[in-house]
């Protein structure tokens, strides 16, 4: 019976998109609808041809498939996202890059949101999904609820990407930084982010631990402001529901508010408090050492889910904005910066006993550092927000400085740390294929960072400097293209950070690979649901 | 604050819960981390209180200090403008002829044009005011609108075949090709004269052919020999400088479809002072006539 209702859905879906298709009225609409046709279809061929198999019930049985697929897309997306951003850096450092036979698609304009994109929720949303799926069934000794749902989620939330990064290519897109797809694709990540909560919540319902776990409550804070933030952001009204493009509900300084607070808080949601989550499961696991202070871990908690939401006018100081709202935005921010340290220092502090480990485990290194760079980037952030700082940094590469060393060094490093954990466990293999490939890793990954980082304070304070210059009759000392010029050199080094960056990510890829396929499995199957006590 | 070492496992104890084997110590908040926590609460709270913060049903509190970044910034620019006003005024009183030969004003200028020409003007002309292709080089004696001080704040003040200045400088050449106004064998031949009048290799039976088209068509503008005519903004065709490139393949571009170069008129945004300022600092940049 579910599967007829599921094959009366899926074909509705694709003769609908198929009918969209027809009466599209931009090619962006057209592909995205032929694409969600295709999906539709095929998902409809799959549950046609699996009608009638005998399913297990498999209710005392960790459900990892899922996982399984969120690390190969997590893997995969990732590259393809230091990729695209080693690119787009070469293009600012080379304009001719740019290629002119390519005008239109692959110009810095359209591969930086597909850049950003690709890292944030692609690389950064896979690792949240199945490292959350991963936590929340090991924290509650039960099994996925649900059933397929997680896939649909997994599956759901990928056709998401795919349809976000045809369109912009296309020329699809809101014009919101981070919230860039249109209305239609913002509806379906809305379905599929609901799906998603179900999934964590009912799994959590009926957990066989008394307590829910700290890394729990990160995630599923994640988890919802993620949804309200996106759904207040992408208030819009479509001009027609054939047609990709749609006007903004808040206009003005009130939708730059609302789309800054949109965009913080996706920082502070989605990259802290989601791979909070993450660290506070995978740092203890891969160290074996009891979590530091379980009292700090809760202050720290509502502390930062509460201060977090408040500090978005931090982005438009000196702009539209009131003064008594950038006030705000700025001494929230400050009080930020002690619970964002709360989890530094419960992540550092796990590892007292064990810190020798740092000499022999390169996935525990990897850690540490991922840490550190969260530790740093919570600092820095504060800072920047301060008023007086801002005027300086504000539009410089300063902000573009500050966003890497959090994305690739707290967000990519605890994610491969993650994956290295992961994979050995979900393929059932006794060991990596080869911890001195990790250690490349490692090096290359930290040292692209320290270039990355360092070259963008050189050339953020540089035109900050630059831009502010006044002579004593109050005229402007440079052209806008002087401070261009003179970046040039630091451009090249960030360039080539973000080659070691993306090379430790290959090197990556092809050891999670050889671990999967050339390492031999483990006898005894581990995935069974057993409550820890 | 007591540096106080990290106690262990079993000094402290765990909270005795275990999910996957993980557990939590019993340990205190690290002090230094609570006293700057609360710390920072009351340094915001002293902040809120000093500067515009809370909203209210109409409008903000203003802060104890009275602070406003647009009150600044207005404060800011009315420092320099008083600062400048004195000689902003002899300026605009000024005969544009005389401001080189005053060193007051030619010192002024210098600077504020310069920065005036780095903001507006370097987008097009470049920061080094070389020109690209389609925007003058400025450093040189070839003008298209003439070269005097005079001239140079006339092309400022109203621009170059805009619409929005009725005194904007105007002409437009007509599209060869494209109009159909002459065969594409005329279109070779004329091009192979100016290529033959500007000193380059050329067909010289094509050219000679060319010159009767040039005569007919071209002249009119660019004068018989091809010196051009200011009056008209049509270049020389003679020297070795070309706004659009001066090979066979531009040079027929330029017949065919015609160029239609545009410049803003900047007296609705620049001041007469700041007009005055760069066209004095182009006049001065090494081409001024």
């Amino acid at each position: 019976m579910w599967d007829y209702i599921k094959l009366i859905a899926l074909g509705a879906v694709a003769v609908l998109a198929a009918i969209a298709a027809n009466y599209a009225r931009d090619l962006p609409y057209m592909v995205n609808a032929l694409t969600v046709m295709l999906a539709a279809s095929v998902t409809f061929l799959w549950v046609l041809r699996s009608m009638g198999d005998a399913r297990p019930v498999l209710a005392n049985e960790y459900n990892d498939g899922v996982i399984r697929a969120g690390v190969i897309a997590t893997s995969l997306w990732g590259v393809v996202g230091f990729l695209a951003g080693t690119f787009i850096a070469f293009q600012l450092a080379f304009p001719d890059l740019n290629f002119g036979f390519a005008e239109g698609y692959m110009n810095f304009g359209k591969l930086r949101p597909l850049h950003t994109s690709a890292v944030i929720f692609a690389f950064g949303g896979n690792a949240l999904l199945m490292s959350s799926f991963y936590v929340v069934q090991r924290t509650s000794a039960a099994r996925l609820w649900g059933g397929n749902l997680a896939w649909f989620v997994f599956w759901g939330y990928n056709l998401f990407i795919v349809l976000a990064a045809t369109g912009y290519i296309l020329g699809a897109t809101q014009s919101k930084e981070y919230a860039e797809p249109e209305w239609y694709v913002d509806i379906w990540l809305t379905i599929v982010w609901v799906a998603y909560l179900a999934v964590f919540m009912g799994t959590l319902l009926k957990r066989r631990e008394k307590h829910i776990y700290v890394a729990n409550w990160f995630y599923l804070s994640f988890i919802v402001t993620i949804a309200m933030l996106h759904i207040v952001n992408n208030l819009a009204i479509p001009v027609s529901v054939f047609g990709s493009k749609s006007v903004q509900l808040f206009a003005g300084v009130q939708d730059a508010m609302t789309q800054w607070w949109y965009g913080h808080n996706a920082v502070g949601f989605f990259l802290t408090a989601g791979f909070l989550g993450m660290m506070y499961y995978f740092v203890p696991k891969q160290a074996e050492r009891p979590v530091f202070s379980y009292k700090l871990s809760i202050i720290h908690f509502w502390a930062l889910i509460f201060l977090y939401i408040w500090a978005g006018p931090h982005h438009l100081h000196y702009t539209a904005l009131p003064d008594w709202a950038a006030t705000l935005g700025m001494v929230f921010s400050i009080m930020l910066w002690m619970p964002s340290w709360g989890g530094m220092i419960n992540g550092l502090m796990t590892l007292s006993g064990a810190w020798d480990k740092l000499r022999t485990d390169p996935i525990i290194r990897m850690m540490v550092v991922s840490i550190g760079f969260y530790g740093m980037s919570t600092f820095e952030g504060p800072m920047m927000s301060i008023k007086a700082v801002n005027s300086l940094s504000h539009y410089t590469d300063w902000t573009i400085g500050h966003v890497h060393s959090g994305a690739l060094g707290w967000n990519g490093m605890i994610t491969f740390g993650t994956l290295y954990f992961l994979v050995p466990r979900l393929w059932n293999r006794e060991r990596l294929y080869s911890l001195s490939l990790v250690s490349w890793h490692f090096w290359l990954a930290t040292i692209g960072i320290v270039l990355y980082a360092s070259s963008m304070w050189v050339t953020g304070i540089m035109e900050g400097l630059m831009w502010r210059e006044v002579d004593s009759q109050g005229f402007l000392v440079n052209a806008f293209a002087d401070t261009v010029s003179a970046k040039f050199p630091m451009y090249v080094v960030r360039g080539l950070g973000g080659v070691l960056y993306l090379a430790g990510g290959v090197i990556m890829v092809y050891n999670l690979w050889a671990t999967v396929a050339r390492q031999p499995a483990r006898s005894a199957n581990v995935s069974a649901a057993v409550p820890a006590e | 604050m007591t540096k106080r070492p990290v106690k262990a496992k079993e000094e402290v104890g765990t909270t005795g819960h275990s999910w996957d084997g993980i557990e939590e110590l019993n340990n205190p908040l690290p002090r230094w981390w609570l006293w700057t926590f609360y710390a920072c609460i009351v340094w915001a709270l002293l902040y809120t209180i000093a500067y515009p913060a809370w909203p209210g049903l109409t409008k903000a509190t203003p802060g104890l200090l009275g602070h406003s970044t647009r009150a600044d910034v207005a404060a800011e620019i009315g420092r320099f403008e008083a600062a400048n006003a004195p000689i902003e005024a002899k300026l605009v009183a000024a005969d544009l002829t005389a401001i080189s030969a005053d060193p007051e004003l030619a010192n002024y200028t210098q600077n504020a044009g310069g920065a005036v020409f780095r903001t507006w003007c370097a987008q097009c002309h470049g920061s080094g005011a070389a020109g690209a292709v389609g925007y003058p080089n400025l450093l040189d004696n070839d003008w298209l609108w003439g070269g005097g001080i005079e001239d140079i704040h006339l092309t400022v003040t109203h621009g170059i075949r805009n619409n929005e200045d009725g005194d904007a400088r105007y002409s437009q050449m007509p599209a060869f090709g494209t109009d159909e106004l002459l065969e594409p064998a005329q279109i070779d031949a004329v091009v192979q004269h100016v290529m033959a009048i500007s000193g380059q290799e050329h067909d010289a039976a094509l050219a000679t052919e060319g010159a009767t088209v040039f005569a007919e068509n071209c002249a009119a503008c660019h004068l018989e020999d091809g010196t051009g005519d200011r009056a008209q903004g049509a270049p020389n065709l003679t020297d070795a400088i070309w706004l659009y490139g001066g090979d066979v393949a531009s040079l027929t571009q330029t017949v065919n479809n015609a160029r239609f170069g545009v410049m803003p008129n900047w007296s609705t945004r620049l001041s007469e002072a700041e007009i005055r300022a760069v066209a004095s600092y182009v006049h001065g940049l090494g081409g001024g006539e």
